[in-house]
């Protein structure tokens, strides 16, 4: 279908574009933007007077709950919800069950989330088979059945041996991997941060340390084996600084944070609230203060939602037996615009974070972008508009999110994938 | 966010914690539990006030001592009692604490008292009977996790009060196992509030929670140190898996730096009492000398628990 989205404010981060112009759609590309083609006759104008038209957002982390935890949440409800958020790309971590570690599995995910149209899902696998840290997985074979990157997700390699071969065998490919920073050991069985506010709750504390002292044999080694190295959700002042310090020395190293760790910290869990258990843990003031300023500055390069739906049952416990995490397709882009509003982010700044430098890490170059040729994965959203979090307007199966009855700014009127329009 | 163990108009209306309980509150429970300690000394030890409510003792973590004294606490009040250790019963068959709380609703409690190895489940429990429209019920934390022991605080409180009158000129000391202790933070929560001008923690760094001196205590990890001149010494329970590991090397090791002897003792104030909320490692965190001292007003705490349990169970009736 032929489509011109009018009169909005197209921004563009990866083409440095921030102007009022129409976009032009043909064939699910971006074919033209600013005048209209030869003979271009658009079978449908969406009027966007008022509204921003960016990229589809790219989500660095958002769990499917397929294969394995479809009581949770299944890929249909799941990518509604990521068509309600505006999120077109989405890589997903490999903590399945079975784990994504076998070629078929992760082709079986590709082909199913494809069949749905919706967005573009990019499997991260498993860096270990069945992430146990023993055996490297068929990364060659992974990555020619759709794997962008690998990864152990939340289950640290405890052989520091294996996890050198496991960089070195990747880079050999230039693989890219993933690295989420946790010690196996320091705060092991801890639901929350090390500090004051654990420690009056009697919850078993998780310190800084078990990030950073985790994150700097990941960046030793990243050094040692040359491999192309993201980290995932860092949550404190203290990796940042660890990240930039490698930096210093040479090393080319990337790294994200989950959309909550930017607004919330220790003291939200309040009265033991079970939505406010995530992995890694809120952290301080301070952390977050510090997370806030990284973004803004590009220290960090990009935001996720680190999307975890938990049903109620698993969250109706005791905090340090609740299921961790907290459902985030849906407030990704409110979130990351709320930030960008009380730091006096620009918008183009904001939305680079969720947009071209997601699909940078990601190595994806037909999505995060509206350039010409461009997949037309497209967001319009009313960025002045604030909306009510509710129970009821997820889509995602997940409703556990600390955010219910909040106002959030940002609401999404159509969300389009390769030129369908899959929401408004 | 309202203060769940509050009413709209600051009375109690469940007792989970003493973090952040005002002052008027843990004054007033120590002023209702005073005439109670009579009752146990007259023939019939029966008052009415609970007469036709039926108490729920729910114990998901095993304990003797406090069961027990709740229940007692219950009967005297005219209460009806049940236990149910479910430590031992449906939880081991999958069923959740939610699910078993419901269940028991539904038999017609009217207040629960609730042990649990989690911090904060309390709350859940608060927070799920007010989301079903059963705020009538009332809660009472009879321990979770490492996070509160209220009632015992309280009977801690209700002893050093009895003995020394004033809070407001003490010196008290909180020695060993804080990191692991729901009692020791109901205590210095109690203390602080109460105006106790210098509440001491001793252990060793391993034992004690991070930033704890952000509870406003002053931290000492020498026993010798921290007991000059101390009022009141409050031993803590030292848990039998600790001793080994990367905590603690070894238990004697830890009487020889932590345990209460005689000549420690000697170091505190001459009229110092000495609390323990039990059970009681001999030899390893208290010498059976100082236990069965002079000082020592071990037995007198239990006999005040059951008063001090008498009162929060009648206080919370009244209110809802």
């Amino acid at each position: 279908m032929k489509i011109q989205i009018a009169n909005g404010r197209v921004i563009d981060p990866a083409n440095q574009i921030d102007a009022r112009q129409d976009v032009f759609i043909e064939g699910g590309k971006i074919i033209a933007l600013g005048t209209a083609p030869a003979g271009f006759m658009a079978e449908k104008v969406i009027d966007a007077k008022g509204l921003i038209v960016a990229p589809g957002l790219v989500d660095l982390s958002a769990r499917l709950r397929e294969p394995g935890f479809e009581y949770r949440a299944t890929l249909e409800s799941e990518m509604q919800a990521a068509m309600a958020g505006g999120i077109t790309s989405l890589a997903c971590p490999p903590d399945t069950d079975p784990v994504l570690d076998e070629p078929g599995l992760v082709e079986m995910l590709c082909f199913r989330a494809k069949k749905l149209h919706c967005a573009h899902v990019y499997p991260v696998g498993a860096l270990t088979t069945k992430l146990e840290g023993k055996r490297i997985t068929e990364m060659a074979e992974l990555v020619e059945a759709g794997c962008v990157a690998f990864s152990q997700v939340n289950t640290p390699v405890v052989d520091t041996n294996v996890l050198m071969r496991a960089m070195q065998y990747a880079a050999t490919f230039g693989f890219r991997v993933w690295l989420q920073p946790i010690d196996a050991h320091l705060g092991k069985g801890g639901v929350a941060h090390d500090g004051e506010v654990a420690s009056r709750m009697g919850l078993t504390g998780i310190p800084v340390e078990t990030e950073t002292v985790a994150l700097e044999t990941h960046l030793s080694l990243a050094k040692l084996t040359g491999v192309k190295l993201h980290i995932t959700r860092i949550s404190s002042a203290a990796a940042l600084e660890a990240i930039e310090r490698a930096r210093a020395g040479g090393l080319d190293v990337t790294c994200d944070v989950a959309a909550h760790h930017l607004h919330l910290c220790d003291m939200d869990i309040g009265y033991f609230d079970p939505q406010c258990y995530v992995v890694p843990p809120l952290r301080s003031q301070r952390d977050r203060t510090a997370l806030r300023a990284g973004l803004a500055s590009g220290k960090i390069n990009a935001v996720c939602s680190d999307h975890t739906p938990v049903d109620d049952d698993g969250k109706q416990m005791p905090f340090a037996e609740a299921e961790p995490g907290m459902t985030g397709l849906e407030t990704l882009l409110p979130l990351v615009l709320k930030w960008a509003q009380e730091d006096k982010v620009a918008l183009a700044d904001a939305l680079a974070r969720v947009t071209a430098s997601a699909a940078g890490i990601m190595g994806i170059t037909k999505g995060g972008h509206l350039g010409v040729g461009a997949r037309a994965d497209v967001v319009i959203f009313d960025a002045a508009a604030e909306q009510v979090l509710t129970r009821e307007a997820l889509k995602s199966q997940g409703k556990n999110t600390p955010f219910l009855g909040l106002p959030l700014p940002g609401v999404v009127k159509h969300t389009l994938v390769e030129g369908r329009i899959m929401f408004g | 966010m309202l203060n769940p163990q509050l009413t709209k108009d600051g009375r109690l209306r469940h007792l989970i914690t003493l973090d952040g309980l005002p002052k008027a509150i843990l004054t007033e429970i120590l002023d209702i539990a005073a005439p109670f300690t009579e009752v146990a000394e007259r023939e019939v030890k029966k008052l009415p006030l609970l007469r036709g409510k039926s108490v729920f003792n729910v114990f998901f973590e095993n304990s003797t001592r406090t069961r027990t004294t709740f229940e007692i606490a219950a009967k005297r009040l005219s209460a009806d009692v049940i236990n149910l250790n479910v430590a031992t019963s449906s939880t081991n068959k999958g069923e959740t604490l939610l699910d078993t709380v419901d269940n028991l609703c539904a038999m017609g409690a009217d207040m629960f008292v609730m042990r649990h190895a989690s911090s904060g489940a309390p709350y859940l429990l608060a927070q799920h009977l007010r989301n079903t429209g059963r705020d009538h019920i009332s809660v009472v934390n009879a321990g979770d996790g490492r996070h509160a022991h209220p009632t015992q605080g309280l009977l801690d409180m209700y002893t050093i009060r009895h003995y020394k009158q004033d809070f407001t000129r003490l010196t008290v000391a909180v020695v060993g196992d804080v990191l692991h202790s729901r009692v020791a933070r109901s205590e210095i929560a109690a203390l602080t509030t109460l105006g106790v001008p210098e509440v001491r923690v001793i252990g060793p760094k391993t034992l004690l929670p991070t930033d704890v001196e952000r509870m406003g205590v002053r931290v000492f990890h020498d026993m010798e140190e921290g007991l000059k001149g101390v009022d009141v010494v409050m031993m803590l329970r030292l848990q039998n898996e600790r001793m080994q590991g990367a905590l603690l090397p070894s238990s004697q090791e830890y009487f020889k730096c932590y345990g209460l002897t005689e000549e420690k003792l000697a170091l505190a104030a001459k009229d110092a009492i000495v609390l323990h909320p039990g059970p009681m490692n001999r030899g390893v965190e208290i010498d059976s000398a100082v236990a069965d001292g002079a000082n020592a007003v071990i037995l007198p705490q239990v006999t005040f628990g059951i008063a001090v349990r008498m009162a929060v169970m009648s206080m919370l009736a009244a209110g809802n």
